[in-house]
């Protein structure tokens, strides 16, 4: 219990949470990376996955895509990217993290559109509808509840890896965890268990603000099939 | 055994490539006792997650409450993104047992619910049937329904496994990372050879132990290949 109250008297200690490279301009990092991550993973996979779904092909490909990425460590992508022409840094880390964000987006916006009711795609041709005003009338509409659990779970997935760009001097929260290591458990026990605590608890708000979001952008009668949204991919939380 | 925290590699070629066979060569002893090591936590981690999650399923398929509770609370383990985790452990528990548990929590989630969906899908007929035949309720799930929701615990085994072979690698930041040494220990030598060979050897460690486990659910359910031919 000594590290736990350690770690309380960290957290207590207002420099901590102030100081440059504190707790703060660490929160700041980790959420900008995050965020400019999960947009970049939706500006590639949202229209690959709608212009699949709509053309009803490429599912098996989509299954691979989620597959692959499960068995590859996130750590390698990060340590490979940072050894390329762009340099140690956070747009390596970015481009890492947009990898592991596109699978979740791409699969559910590839199963929203297949799940849209053939006799709905029907009666859309039948009233004259061109394919890219049934795509954009019709079938994105009543797939929002999809796009909206893909974004949650990339969004968590990526807040949730993003502490691991701290390995490769990327920034964000990992860093104070990953210091605290490098103190050694004995002498930076606190600062440890504090670490893990902020990125445990971001991770947990990040997953309760989207749920509330996706269910505010789901139309009541869509809300049944909760749960069973979660298509393909709920891959690690590496 | 565990792995010091930088392994001491030889780095013959001046050059940097992206592969060097002279790379794996030359630290072919210490590549395969990371990767024995790998496959074991891997093993452990995955052999333990099942004996917790899969009677946690058959507790929430026999008291049907359960059912949400047990997967909501897994949800939240999974959730915990696992550098937090094993920084949350660290400090209580020796370095090995760290990653085991961390491993173990997020296998957990994967296996539990894979193990439910098997369960629940076994056919009302069939369960009326055993009853009608006098089965008490451990002999009809031990003989009639966990073998029928062998493919459902069977998937969830073979997620739970791909993935935790990659999770091994956030081991590094204690020093019992496997395969995962090499890839912090490349980077911060600046050499790529040796991030390559060890995301190749993570990958298809990976890839041959899903195929192996595929393997083993076609021998061990022979009806499902008779009904699909």
């Amino acid at each position: 219990m000594r590290y736990f109250n350690d770690a309380l008297v960290w957290l207590n200690d207002p420099l901590n949470w102030t100081n440059p490279g504190g707790i703060f301009d660490r929160l700041v990092e980790h959420l900008r990376i995050s965020a400019a991550a999960v947009l970049l993973g939706c500006l590639i996979a949202w229209p690959l996955g709608l212009w699949l779904g709509h053309r009803r092909r490429g599912g098996g490909a989509v299954i691979t895509v989620s597959n692959v990425t499960l068995a590859v460590p996130t750590l390698s992508l990060l340590t490979l990217i940072s050894l390329t022409a762009l340099g140690i840094g956070q747009t390596a880390v970015i481009l890492a993290l947009t990898v592991f964000a596109i699978p979740p987006l791409l699969a559910n916006a590839y199963t929203g559109l297949r799940e849209v009711d053939p006799q709905v795609r029907d009666a859309a041709r039948g009233m004259g509808l061109s394919g890219w005003q049934m795509l954009w009338r019709v079938e994105l509409p009543l797939s929002v509840p999809y796009l909206a659990a893909g974004f949650r779970t990339a969004a968590v997935q990526v807040v949730a890896t993003a502490a691991l760009a701290a390995l490769v001097a990327g920034g964000g929260l990992g860093e104070i965890i990953s210091e605290g290591f490098g103190l050694g458990i004995n002498v930076a026990g606190g600062q440890i268990i504090a670490g893990g605590l902020l990125v445990a608890g971001l991770a947990l708000l990040v997953e309760g603000t989207f749920a509330v979001v996706e269910r505010l952008v789901t139309p009541r009668p869509l809300r049944r099939a909760r749960g069973m949204r979660r298509a393909g991919a709920t891959a690690a939380n590496v | 055994m565990s792995l010091p925290d930088s392994p001491v590699l030889v780095y013959a070629d001046a050059a940097n490539p992206w592969f060097s066979w002279q790379f794996l060569q030359e630290n072919q002893d210490a590549v395969l006792s990371a990767l024995r090591e790998h496959a074991s936590l891997t093993a452990e981690a995955v052999a333990l997650a099942a004996l917790v999650a899969i009677p946690l399923a058959v507790l929430g398929y026999w008291f049907r409450p359960l059912t949400a509770p047990i997967l909501a609370l897994t949800g939240v383990l999974y959730t915990i993104p696992s550098l937090a985790l094993f920084a949350l452990l660290a400090p209580f528990l020796p370095g090995r047992v760290t990653v085991l548990v961390g491993l173990v929590t997020y296998a957990l989630l994967v296996i539990t619910r894979n193990a439910v969906a098997g369960l629940t899908q076994v056919p009302e007929p069939v369960r009326d049937a055993a009853r009608g035949m006098g089965y008490g309720r451990l002999a009809q799930l031990w003989r009639i329904e966990l073998p029928l929701a062998l493919p459902g615990i069977l998937t969830g085994l073979r997620l739970a496994t791909v993935s935790t072979v990659a999770l091994v690698t956030v081991g590094v930041l204690n020093g019992h990372g496997a395969l995962g040494e090499f890839l912090t220990a490349g980077f911060r030598a600046g050499y790529r050879a040796e991030i390559t060979t060890a995301t190749i050897i993570i990958f298809s460690l990976g890839l041959v132990l899903d195929l192996v486990l595929a393997g083993v659910g076609r021998l061990l359910t022979p009806w499902a290949r008779r009904r699909a031919a």
